[in-house]
């Protein structure tokens, strides 16, 4: 029989519609590949296991009984550990979450479950999505199933690692910073950062909410956008979110990957990885970013070089203004309402049992956020910090304004290296925040940007990340789905096929 | 611009309502010291006349109606607090003694 676990969402629904295989039979192959081979992995931080089970056979059932259900009913998946899920343990990566069972769901959950999707389980993330490795997380690590020394990319890094591990079909990931669209690079898979508000935030664990967006990574783009459908839209639970409907995404994809970009005008970002600014960027990253955009034009696309100076200042704006907004929004854990409270002995009082409590709760990177952002905020320096990143993050908006009055797309690499070794860079914060150099002018924007696999170096997968007005997430699954198409079919196979396949694996 | 010491870090965690340790300090003063160097750039950008951006979707004042919508149930809230008594959540006195 078909190894269930290898198949694409799109393909799946189809089967599970007709008939073909049932919602358990789906679910039981994921649990079981989980059992064998997320030892090694370290994807998940909560396995639904029996829970997953009944919830596809309700599913089944549904079906044995002629209700009309959605497309995706009964395709698995997994969420990134933020994302709050009623009477399912949700840690945030952090210990001073560790056994919170939320007495709600997070609006995307929700719309998950109503489209008849069944939870596998939560993923590990690094500290409250504080990092680029995942190696922030207080409770395991996770290794890149192309090399286990290797690091999956974070701070989505447990969801990357299960559906390039073939661990679920596709998973929640949420970017703050680029926390979808690295993992996805450094993986080989396809991970898209919405427009911010194109997705609710409700019941997301805040790091930092002018930029925190949750969307989809997966193994094609068109999985991708059909996960986005389901997730986006307007929700009155967050008042950020956009009252727009969402253009044809996944029509979009299919109309990509129908290979014709005539007309479409992509612009190259000098500034990432272009002449001059070429510096912390492996050799490899950079040819395979030439390529593809070589194949972008050979499809038909007009291709400009375009330069946005201020790009170069995101890194340290992103650097002051998400760490101003994560001291304010981790202050709610204080030890009352949920999560874990230190030396409540009878004699201290709440400010030390707070401070206790948050010490013992809180791992090296996010007490640094915290004590920089409050440093950032705090009086005689609020100006010549805060003040100034947010007047950065005008200047890189109007650059993209700019830039999209001449071009429909704008590329670059998605992160400047391949996947780099555990350990490196955990102890050296400049070095962990380079990983994110690319993604960060996207995310201070508020644009839609997709990561959409280029090719290999060194045996290791690589990104191209197209970047798109606000609200025309369709041109991103456009463009990654003709690149995608267009690599596939000249290299005959998908890059995940070119995965080494784990021993024990069908 | 200024750097962070010692001193500075422990004001900070305080502010912040972290207990670090004699180590951590040492640790993060430096850290924090490296990170300040790296991001100091965004002082030397020509912003005068740049307004500040807070926010990437402009929006004033988004209202609902003020209707009664359930909420919650009490004991599934106090469900996930690490503390509770009667019904509600237990704190730790709130006075110190001096106070």
């Amino acid at each position: 029989m078909t190894d269930l676990t290898r198949i694409d969402v799109a393909e799946l629904g189809r089967l599970l519609t007709a008939g073909e295989v049932s919602a358990v039979e789906v679910t039981r192959a994921h649990l079981d590949r989980i059992a064998t081979e997320d030892g090694r992995l370290g994807a998940y931080l909560h396995v639904e296991d029996d829970a997953a089970v009944a919830a596809a056979t309700t599913v089944d059932e549904a079906r044995a009984r002629g209700e009309e259900l959605g497309p995706l009913a009964g395709v698995p998946v997994a969420l990134k550990d933020l994302v709050v899920t009623q009477g399912v343990p949700t840690t945030s990566g952090s210990k001073i979450l560790e056994g919170w069972r939320p007495p709600y769901s997070a609006t995307i959950a929700t719309r998950l479950a109503d489209a008849g999707t069944v939870l596998l389980g939560k993923t590990n993330m690094d500290e409250f999505a504080m990092g680029s490795s995942t190696e922030n997380s207080a409770y395991q690590v996770t290794r890149n199933p192309w090399d286990l020394d290797r690091i999956p990319g974070g701070s989505s890094g447990g969801s990357s690692a299960a559906v390039a591990g073939h661990l679920a079909p596709w998973a929640i990931g949420t970017d703050t910073g680029g926390s979808i669209r690295q993992p996805a690079a450094v993986t080989g898979l396809v991970g898209h950062k919405p427009t911010y508000g194109s997705v609710s935030r409700y019941g997301l664990i805040a790091f930092s909410s002018s930029l925190d967006q949750a969307g989809p990574l997966a193994r094609t783009v068109l999985d991708a956008a059909l996960m986005h459908e389901v997730i986006g839209g307007h929700d009155r639970c967050d008042s950020t979110s956009i009252d727009a409907p969402l253009v044809g995404l996944a029509d979009a994809a299919r109309a990509g990957a129908a290979g014709d970009l005539r007309g479409v005008r992509v612009g190259v970002v000098r500034e990432l990885g272009g002449d001059g600014h070429t510096e912390g960027y492996e050799p490899g990253v950079l040819a395979r970013t030439r390529e593809a955009v070589e194949v972008l034009a050979g499809l038909g696309a007009e291709v400009v070089e375009v330069s946005c100076p201020s790009f170069d200042l995101a890194l340290p704006a992103y650097y002051l203004i998400a760490p101003s907004e994560a001291s304010s929004n981790l202050a709610r854990y204080e030890g009352v309402r949920f999560g874990l409270r230190a030396g409540d002995d009878g004699n201290r009082d709440l400010d030390d049992v707070m401070a206790l409590t948050r010490e013992q709760g809180f791992g090296p990177e996010v007490k640094r956020r915290i004590i920089l952002g409050t440093y950032a905020l705090s009086s005689g320096y609020y100006d010549a910090y805060y003040g100034q990143a947010q007047k950065v993050r005008t200047l890189i908006t109007r650059e993209f304004t700019a830039a999209f009055a001449d071009v429909d797309v704008l590329v670059s690499p998605t992160t400047p290296t391949v996947a780099f070794p555990i350990g490196t860079r955990v102890d050296d914060p400049i070095a962990m925040y380079a990983a994110d150099l690319c993604t960060l002018p996207a995310s201070l924007a508020g644009l839609p940007a997709i990561s959409v696999p280029s090719g290999l170096s060194d045996g290791l997968p690589v990104g191209l990340q197209v970047m798109a007005p606000a609200l025309a997430d369709d041109r991103c699954y456009r463009v990654a789905a003709a690149l995608e198409a267009a690599q596939d079919g000249a290299r005959g196979h998908r890059l995940l096929d070119e995965l080494p396949t784990p021993a024990g694996a069908a | 611009m200024s750097s962070i010491s010692r001193d500075d870090v422990a004001h900070l965690a305080r502010l912040s309502r972290l207990a670090v340790t004699d180590e951590e300090l040492d640790r993060f003063a430096g850290q924090l010291d490296q990170v300040l160097a790296a991001v100091a750039r965004v002082g030397e950008a020509a912003v005068a006349d740049v307004p500040p951006m807070s926010h990437a979707v402009p929006l004033t004042n988004v209202l609902r109606a003020d209707e009664v919508r359930p909420s919650l149930p009490r004991d599934a809230v106090l469900a996930g607090a690490p503390a509770a008594e009667e019904g509600r959540f237990r704190v730790p006195r709130i006075l110190g003694e001096e106070e």
